[in-house]
This record gives structure tokens, sequence and C-alpha cells, in this order.
């Protein structure tokens, strides 16, 4: 693909297909859509088959990790005489993070027909979709397309006549950024504090109340259907060989039209702004996130990378949720790496001593700097304590603290350094709103549509 | 990190007035039983006392330690941990505006303190009348909406500092609002009772407000062969013709 590429053939909307049809939450809508195809498709196969589909389609998890899906529902030990759980992780969190919401939005019955088949996969009876709580209208719609699957029995008992069953308990968690990651979500939905787990044991062999436990994204079970309906063959025909199929690519920040461009996986950040009209008039990319404040940050020498798994992980930062928060010249960086680790010290969980009292020292030492206090060491001192977090904590989130640490030096030191010598910061807070933009509108033919 | 208060043990928590209990009991009862195993259900218990009394309160705690056969101690530490769980009473709105890296960068930041100075409190604070509660929140997944505000967590996207002091003031005028995503608002007890897993049965709010803005839209209007706005540099492509597609 070359960034000529007309919109219409770089974009591949499968999840997002409907979303432009009248009132696509709802049942009679979805089911104009292939709804609850791949369903029926599933049931008409063994269990063990569907998990080898999936897993040959090359699925890979949307929540961040990538871990092979159709795999992830193979660790589950069959005939074991336990119930099993599917947990739907609907907490999305992540700073930068806004695909499932919208995608919860607009048609959450693409999700609860991917949790009827990957229940049906892996024997389970009752699943769970762990929303996080302060989305409420996501959340009426969560319940009424429940209420409405069960009217039409494609939940409860004997589900189309297969003999299986099947219920939902939609959760709303209570705003806790750590209930995200699968363990703390499962204490969570035990009704406890949301602190991660020791692993192993995994939640595959000891999960929900200790039963085998498949915990996924919503963009993951959501995926599941068209895999279903078109088959295998069809999925790998999209993405990259490792990294098959299409994704919700969330775009945000100084870029002219913010939203979702559901794309195969692989495309490119330039290509994607090239389609939607680029960073803001008159300005240019400075750094991004190309899957939300946890993966490290690039910068205008990345536009090229490709935007799967591989692609990412090779230029030294991760794919994660593809949520790509675009900012321009007029942003500085230490100020926003200074809200992100804000951000990790509130929601760093306590359990463990390096994210607990490194994620606080970190903000020490960021709120002087950027205020203009810092003295000569501070920067060797953050990526100390960075490095003291980086895969010693207990969890990924405090991993994910450091990763704008280090990466925003890595590309920014100098930045740093203007904000140690000139003690205060060079940058004016007010040119990066939105409205400073409109108020100093440049005629379009003037900007650059990105650097 | 925030200052907290420790909830350290007072006075034993006064009990609910019996027609309270009764009501809060059945319904506990309902949620306890979605669930396998009885615990699962606290978090939905809490956001049901916070429906009731706009907070947790020490009685809330009590009650759920009882429907719960759990210590209050066990409550509370639980009840802590989590953010939407407030220790004083909320407003009837409690607004929220999203100050995380991408918003406040957008313009969350100004949109903040210009709310807290139209209305004269702080972080965490509640208007004189018990209209508005204010705070500031994390990412709450809209950042292609940003800058965002939430009032009792229905979405107010792409605000203004002028937008979102236009909108308190129309809220403690008692003039109707209505978000850019959700439904017309109710007050911060119903929304808590719909977190605690009922319905709201108020005619026509799951359908309120359509299936997304235009960002939501974005990538699917281009893929339709649309133009999408201020981008005049874009080609015009054709409508999409599968046959032509290589
Ligand atoms: C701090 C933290 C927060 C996370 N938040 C989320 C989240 O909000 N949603 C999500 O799906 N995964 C989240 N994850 C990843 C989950 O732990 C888990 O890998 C994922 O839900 C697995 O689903 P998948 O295999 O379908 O991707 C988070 C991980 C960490 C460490
Ligand atoms: S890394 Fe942070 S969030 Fe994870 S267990 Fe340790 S303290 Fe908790
Ligand atoms: S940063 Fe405000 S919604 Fe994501």
């Amino acid at each position: 693909m070359t960034s000529a590429e007309p919109a219409e053939k770089l974009l591949s909307p499968v999840l997002s297909d409907c979303w432009d049809d009248d009132r696509p939450w709802t049942l009679d809508t979805y089911l104009r859509h292939q709804g609850y195809q791949g369903l029926r498709a599933a049931l008409a196969m063994p269990p063990d088959d569907v998990i080898a589909l999936v897993k040959d389609s090359g699925l890979r998890g949307r929540g961040g990790a990538g871990f092979p899906t159709g795999l992830k529902w193979q660790f589950i030990p069959q005939n074991d005489g336990k119930p099993h759980y599917l947990v739907v992780n609907a907490d999305e969190s992540e700073p930068g993070t806004c695909k499932d919401i919208p995608l919860l939005f607009a048609n959450p019955h693409s999700l609860i027909e991917g949790m009827i088949i990957a229940s049906y996969a892996i024997r389970c009876d009752h699943a769970f979709i762990y929303l996080r709580g302060e989305v409420v209208p996501v959340l009426r719609r969560l319940q009424a397309a429940v209420a409405e699957a069960y009217a039409a029995g494609y939940l409860g008992k004997n589900i189309l006549g297969s003999g299986i069953d099947l219920d939902i308990t939609v959760h709303a968690g209570a705003g806790a950024y750590i209930c995200g990651e699968e363990t703390a979500l499962l204490d969570s939905l035990e009704g406890r504090r949301g602190q991660p787990r020791l692993r192993p044991p995994f939640p595959a062999i000891a999960g929900l109340y200790a039963c085998p436990t498949v915990v996924n994204n919503v963009e993951s079970i959501a995926s599941v259907p068209p895999i279903l309906t078109r088959g295998k063959e069809w999925f790998k025909s999209l993405g990259t060989e490792k990294s098959p199929g299409f994704t919700l690519y969330s775009l945000s920040g100084h870029v002219t039209n913010p939203g979702q461009y559901e794309a195969p996986l692989g495309v490119t950040l330039r290509q994607i702004l090239d389609i939607s009209g680029g960073v803001r008039a008159g300005h240019r990319l400075k750094f991004w996130t190309p899957g939300g404040s946890s993966t490290p940050m690039f910068t205008d020498a990345h536009l090229d990378v490709p935007l799967d798994y591989e692609g990412v992980g090779a230029a030294g930062s991760m794919l994660g949720t593809k949520a790509l928060q675009i900012f321009d010249e007029t942003t500085c960086v230490v100020r926003a790496v200074t809200r992100w680790t804000e951000f990790y010290a509130h929601e760093s969980c306590g359990k463990c001593t390096p994210c607990r009292e490194g994620t606080y020292w970190l903000v020490q030492l960021l709120r002087r700097i950027e205020a203009g206090e810092g003295v000569q060491g501070d920067l060797e001192k953050l990526l100390d304590i960075a490095d003291n977090i980086n895969g010693k904590s207990f969890c990924a989130l405090g991993d994910g603290a450091a990763s704008p640490i280090v990466s925003s030096l890595q590309y920014f030191r100098s930045e740093y350094e203007r904000h140690l010598t000139e003690r205060r910061c060079p940058f004016d807070p007010a040119a990066s709103t939105v409205w400073a933009h409109r108020s100093t509108h440049e005629s379009a033919t003037e900007r650059e549509v990105h650097a | 990190m925030t200052s907290t208060e420790l909830g350290l043990p007072a006075l034993p928590a006064k009990p609910y007035p019996a027609e309270v209990h009764a009501r809060l009991a059945e319904d506990a009862a309902e949620l306890i039983g979605r669930y396998p195993v009885a615990r699962s259900a606290l978090l939905p218990l809490l956001h049901l006392v916070q429906a009731e009394e706009g907070f947790v309160s020490p009685s809330g705690i009590r009650f759920c330690a009882e429907q719960l056969e759990l210590t209050t101690a066990e409550v509370t530490g639980v009840a802590t941990f989590y953010t939407m769980y407030r220790r004083r009473p909320a407003g009837t709105y409690h607004v929220g505006v999203c100050t995380n890296t991408l918003c406040a960068v957008l313009g969350g930041d100004q949109i903040f303190d210009e709310l807290q100075q139209h209305l004269g409190i702080k972080n965490n604070e509640t208007t004189a009348d018990g209209e508005i509660s204010i705070e500031h929140i994390e990412c709450n997944a809209a950042c292609d909406y940003a800058p965002v505000v939430m009032v009792n967590w229905e979405f107010f996207d792409n605000q203004t500092p002028e937008s979102a002091k236009q909108l308190v003031d129309d809220l403690r005028a008692g003039r109707d609002v209505l978000p850019t995503r959700g439904a017309k608002l109710c007050s911060f007890k119903d929304t808590a009772r719909v977190l605690a897993g009922f319905a709201d049965e108020r005619p026509g709010v799951v359908d309120a407000s359509g299936a997304g803005g235009a960002p939501s839209m974005a990538g699917l209007r281009l893929a339709r062969g649309e133009t999408l706005p201020g981008t005049p540099g874009t080609k015009v492509v054709a409508p999409r013709h599968e046959g032509t597609e290589a």
C-alpha cells in the first residue's frame, strides 16, 4: 500500500460497517447486517473446531498485548468438572484509548454474538461484561441489547434449540484503571479491591472463583463473528502475515479529523493522516503514541512504521490499543509526560513498592522540572527511578508508567534541559488548545498537512 | 495523589430506616442473584446505596456488609479503592472534566480552571445550593471528542470554556440539557441506580442521541467515498465500486 491509496481502498470497515445505518444498536438492524449468522455457523460445528478456526485465523487480542485469541481459548482445560467463565474486558481506561466505548455504543450486539460463540467454544454457561462505570449511555445500550438477546432466544436456556445455555451479566465497575489488568479485573469482579494476582496460575487455570476463565478485550470478541461468517481465509487476506485482520485505529489530538478509522493491520500513521486531513492546519507533528500512554512515544521519524504488532515492536514501541494520540509542535512534552505520570501515580494500586513509591517520586521530580525548578541531575534521577520500576513491578502498569519518561527523554532530552536552564516552561499552553487554533485560523491552502 | 479521609471507625453506623432497608434488601437480593458467588455483587450494591443517598455513607456500608455477610471494614476497604464511590454527597449534577494529557492539552485544563472560578468551588466540592459538584477526571475513552466533560457520566463532547460554563448555568437554572452522547440528564442518584444494574425505565433513553458523533463515523464516511470536513487537500474519491477494486 502506498500513501496515495484512496481512503476507500485503505480502510476496511467491518466492525464499524453498520454504524451509519438506522439505530445500529438494535437487534433488528444487526440482523440486517448478517447479525447472529456467525453464531449459527458456530453452533453447527463442534466447539473444538470453533477454537481451531479462530486460532487458524490468526486473530490476536486487541486489549494491548496481542496474545492469540484462539490459543487463549485452547488453554481452558476441558472435562475438568469445573465451571468455565468468559469475562469481557470493557474497562477501557488506558489514556488515549477510545475504541471499545464507541463500538459498544453503536453496536453492542456484535460483542454479545461474539460472547455466545466464545462461550460455546470454551464450554461456559455464564459470561460477564466488566464495563467501566463512567460511561452510562453505553451501559444502557448494553443492558438493552442483552435483554433483547434474551427475548429473541440468543441467550438463556437452549439457545436457538442447540441445547446450549448461556447467561450474560453486565457489571459496571467503579473507577479504577488497574481493573483493566485482567487479574485485577477478576478480583474486582469478585467484589474485592482491584489488585493484580500473582501469575501463574493464569486465569485459564484459576481465574474467576478459581475456575478456568478466558479474559478477552471487547474488540477481540466482537471480531469473532465475522470470522465465522466469512472464514479465516478472508480474515487472513487482510492485514499482515503475523498480524492478520482489521482493527479500529483511534486518532485523536491535534488533527483535522479525529475519530475511528477501521483498517487492515499494518497501515501507517502517514496513510491515516493523508486520508483524514492530517495534523491540524498550520501545525506539524511533534510526538505521538501508537497505542496509548503506556506505549513508548514516537516522533515524525516514525510516520512510516507499519502499525501492526511486529512493525511497532521493531521500532521500539508497542501496538497496544492503537490509540494514536497526536501532539503538534505547540505541546510541551514535559507537560504531557508529567500529566501521564500523575495518572499512573493516582492509579497505582499500591500492591508493590517499585510502582507505588516510584510513581510518587517521578511525579515530584517532573512537577518541579515542569515548573522550572529542576536541578542538575534530575534527568538522571528520572531515568534511574523509571529503570527501577520498569520490569521490576508486579504488573504491567509499572512498565507503562516508565514508558513515556524513557521514550520522551530519548527523543526530547534537550527540551527537558531547556526547562532546567531557562528555569521555566518555554511553551504557552494556550497555543495547544482547540480554540487557539480557531482564533488564528490560517488559510487551508497554506497549511502543512503533516510532517 | 489526592488527599484521603481515612474513614476511621467512628460511632457504629445507623441502620437504614425500616422501609428503606426493606426496599433496598429486595433490590440487593435481585443483584446478588445475578452472580454465582454473592460477594461479586458488592460493587453493584455500593452503587445501589450511592443511589439512595448520593454517596456511600456509613449506613450504606453497614447495609452492604449485612447483605453479603462481610465486615464493615471489608466493605470500607473496597469502597475506598474505587473513585466513583463518594464519601461526601455529590451535587444533583456531578460534573467531571477530563484533564488527562490529551484533553488537558487540547483545553481541558482551561475548562476546569474556568469552571471552578465560575462556580466558586474547587475540585471535589459542591455548590452551596447542592446542585453542582465538580471533579477532574481521568481519560474517559472519548479522546477523539476532546476536550470532554461528563455530567452524571453522560458525554458532553468537544467542549470549550464557554460551552461548559453555559452547561452548568443551564443545569442550575433547571433548563433541559442534552448530552452529545447519552440521554436527557437524570439526577446523580438515579444514574447510580443504573450503574447498580437496574435498567433506566424512562422512555426513549436507550435510543437517545444516535450511534455516535462525527469522530465515530469518520473512517466509515471515508470508506463510503465521502470527504471529511476541513480536508480540501484530500482527494474526492468516487463512491465505492466493488468491481474496480484490485
Ligand atoms: C494496567 C493495565 C490496564 C489494562 N486495561 C485494559 C483494558 O482497559 N481493556 C483491555 O481489554 N485490556 C486491558 N489490559 C490488558 C488485559 O490485562 C488483558 O491483557 C486483555 O484484556 C486481554 O484481552 P485480549 O487478549 O483480548 O487482548 C490492561 C493491562 C494493564 C496492565
Ligand atoms: S505495578 Fe503498580 S498497579 Fe501493578 S501491582 Fe504494582 S503497585 Fe499495583
Ligand atoms: S484524554 Fe480525555 S477522554 Fe481521553
